[in-house]
């Protein structure tokens, strides 16, 4: 089958292009880096089919990332390129395109948001372009389908130019004079969009939005999550399915094996959703009542984040902080995303320039950042301890991602190099857009996490009622309760960690903690090691080396921090305190320590000058 | 005047008059539209020593400390009078 593969700068609108030739569903964010892999689909004009490969953006064929070198091997393997152009920046656009129109292959340009070039003032002579470049341009508004039919009309014009490769400043020089013969700039004033967007990257305003932007997700996403799950857990499983569910445990005999698989035990001969332990009760509680509901709302938030291109702007505010952790700003996204899930977080790892980095982002989200579902039981469970609690936990993990990072970066060979990254124009997110890639994760969630959910309950079962639990509670039993003070029997929930820390987390309750031990349970669950799915993608990506190393230091890391709780919480500081001093402690080590990464950045720069 | 994107001040323009570092350095930049001769405009600095952010024809980059340093900048000369230096 014919390749044609999308290529272009980042952010440009190739996964647009690409989900409207092929019909499937992509990411699509306002944000360069948003496509790390290539995704493939068909499209089919008259009898013949074609794969489409939608790959990710690359600012030159020369590569200088894992995800470039992957678009730049794509250009090889196509039997078309369709080169996707953003009309707002053409002569930054264009460079790519002088590479690409030296390759052995036929070649058609799109001229994509040509809406947004007539906005900003930007007028482009198409057919002046198409004679300059030698192969067909055709202008397109991916969002709206406008063009694209055309484009595929057009398919079958590529041209292949095989040009003469040009020297660095030639290339420059070429496309200045392609650029100067096609495109009048009209001046106009700055919309209010665009004030905004300077007004974010100031550090006297940036600051305040940041600062309401993390405020407002927050607490939209705790509250209505909140609400949500309440209301879930009120009239739908409180109102409906708990009557259906008594009825089906009456019917099965209130006892026996089927019963104690679907339903679990039951508390003065009733359900109770938390710690029955049924796979149809615990289990799908916690899915659908507690995981689905603080999930969506969060998905929602991140979904206006990344369309609204306010994430690059978050990057650049956060510069010095990641800095202190070896990483620069722009790492700050991945780390966002790990907060829905930590499977993308990892795989977004890949734009990041160095090893280093991918190294240290993938550790601290795996340790430091829980993923929603994990949070939602969190926020559920210890919430109700009181707010202390719930912030002892946050400000853990927080002091845990500072101090670790500020670790790792001491100790790692090498430095992190500074960003160089573009800063997208806001856009208005169109809501039928949310929408669709809100269905898409929430599917996503569905279809991945029901059978790690389900079977992890399933498990639960098999290892109490097998015995292997209380064989094991007492061989960890110096570990679990001497260092962390838990009783031996918490060692299932670490065994179940593996598989889903959301339902590891449920398994707390009926192990009968009082609040500091479950404070150190849920802290432990977070860091102790990432769950089924994320460790496969970190072994991809880390490889076997690294993951090991990896590994080593989120159990040494969940164990140590474990460890201080038992020691320090409620016996000697109350949760309050303990919990504004370890966010307290965590910022001065950071101003103390500072970036070794800066350090040897300067000690480098003043070598090679 | 010659001044490095980290010591112009917000608000100023100029031309790109070199990039130090190695030739990879250089050459990324180019890639992603900074090159020599190029005309930008500072738009801030975060803080003292974080990331500076500039506008090139019709877009917007952020460049680390590190980095911003070694881009020398032939500033406009009017630009330098109104700004008080
Ligand atoms: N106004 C306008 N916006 C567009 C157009 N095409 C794409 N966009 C927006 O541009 C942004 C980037 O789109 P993507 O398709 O994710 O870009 P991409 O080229 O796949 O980006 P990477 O995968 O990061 O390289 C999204 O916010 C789109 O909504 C267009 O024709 N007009
Ligand atoms: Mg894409």
């Amino acid at each position: 089958m014919k390749k044609i593969v999308l290529v272009g700068n980042p952010n440009v609108g190739k996964s647009v292009v690409f989900s409207h030739l092929t019909g499937s569903k992509v990411m699509i964010s306002n944000y360069s880096g948003t496509t790390v892999e290539f995704t493939r689909g068909q499209l089919k004009i008259g009898e013949d089919s074609y794969a489409v490969l939608d790959a990710p953006g690359t600012y030159s064929l020369t590569p200088s990332s894992k995800v470039e070198e992957v678009a730049a091997d794509m250009v090889d393997q196509a039997d078309v390129v369709i080169n996707v152009v953003d009309a707002t920046n053409l002569e930054r656009n264009l460079l790519l395109t002088s590479e690409v129109l030296e390759r052995d292959v036929p070649v058609i340009i799109a001229l994509n948001m040509i809406d947004e070039a007539g906005h900003k003032g930007v007028k482009i002579d198409v057919e002046k372009l198409e004679e300059l470049l030698g192969v067909p341009v055709i202008t397109t508004v991916a969002v709206s389908g406008e063009g694209l039919k055309k484009l595929v009309d057009a398919l079958p014009k590529a041209v292949n130019r095989k040009k003469e490769p040009l020297e660095v400043a030639d290339r420059w020089a070429y496309v200045g004079s392609v650029v100067s013969e096609v495109q009048t700039i009209i001046h106009r004033h700055h919309t209010w969009l665009e004030s905004l967007q300077d007004a974010s990257l100031r550090p006297l305003t940036g600051i305040p939005i940041v600062a309401i932007v993390l405020y407002l997700a927050f607490q939209l996403v705790i509250g209505v999550g909140e609400m949500i799950a309440g209301f879930l857990e009120e009239y739908l499983f409180g109102g409906l399915y708990g009557p259906l569910m008594n009825r089906l445990s009456e019917w099965l005999g209130s006892g026996g094996f089927l019963h104690d698989i679907l339903i679990g035990r039951l508390f003065d001969g009733a359900i109770e959703f938390e710690e029955s332990l049924g796979v149809l009760t615990t289990g799908v509680f916690v899915e659908f009542g507690v995981v689905l509901p603080f999930l969506t709302v969060f998905y929602l938030v991140l979904g206006f984040l990344e369309d609204s291109g306010y994430l690059p702007r978050l990057a650049v505010m956060a510069d010095r902080v990641m800095h202190r952790v070896g990483l620069h700003g722009y790492s700050i996204i991945p780390m966002v995303l790990g907060f829905g899930c930590n499977v993308p977080a990892v795989l977004a790892a890949r734009n990041l320039e160095s090893r280093r980095e991918r190294f240290i982002v993938c550790t601290l989200t795996s340790v430091a950042v829980p993923c929603m579902a994990q949070l939602a039981m969190i926020v559920g469970l210890v919430g109700r301890l009181g707010g202390a609690y719930l912030a002892v936990v946050f400000a853990t993990l927080f002091f845990i991602w500072i101090v670790l990072g500020l670790i790792i970066d001491r100790f790692m060979p090498g430095y992190t190099p500074s960003m160089v990254v573009e800063i997208p124009p806001y856009r208005i997110p169109s809501l039928r857009a949310q929408l669709k890639k809100l269905g898409m994760r929430v599917k996503g969630l569905i279809v991945h996490a029901t059978p790690y959910i389900l079977g992890g309950i399933l498990l639960v079962n098999i290892l109490y009622t097998s015995g292997i639990v209380d064989y094991l509670g007492v061989i960890f039993k110096p570990l679990i309760q001497g260092v962390l003070g838990l009783p031996g029997e918490a060692v299932s929930t670490l065994l179940i960690g593996f598989l889903r820390k959301d339902v590891a987390v449920a398994m707390l309750v009926p192990l009968g903690l009082n609040a500091r031990q479950f404070v150190i349970g849920a802290v432990v669950l977070a860091a102790y090691f990432p769950c089924a799915a994320t460790f496969a993608v970190l072994l991809r990506e880390l490889g076997l080396r690294d993951m090991f190393k990896s590994a080593i230091i989120m159990v040494l890391t969940a164990f140590s921090a474990g460890f201080m709780l038992n020691m320090l919480l409620d016996t000697v500081v109350p949760a309050p305190y303990m919990a504004a001093g370890l966010v307290v402690v965590a910022i001065i080590l950071a101003f103390v320590v500072g970036s070794t990464s800066d350090r040897r950045e300067l000690e480098d720069l003043d070598k090679t000058a | 005047m010659k001044l490095s994107l980290v010591d112009m001040k917000p608000g100023q323009n100029g031309v790109i008059e070199k990039v130090m570092g190695g030739p990879g350095f250089a050459a990324k930049l180019g890639h992603i539209g900074l090159h020599r001769g190029k005309r930008i405009k500072k738009l801030s600095s975060i803080f003292r020593r974080g990331p500076v952010t500039v506008c090139i024809d019709n877009f917007q980059v952020a460049i680390g400390y590190g980095k911003a340093m070694r881009i020398m900048v032939e500033v406009d000369d009017g630009e330098e009078n109104s700004t008080g230096r």
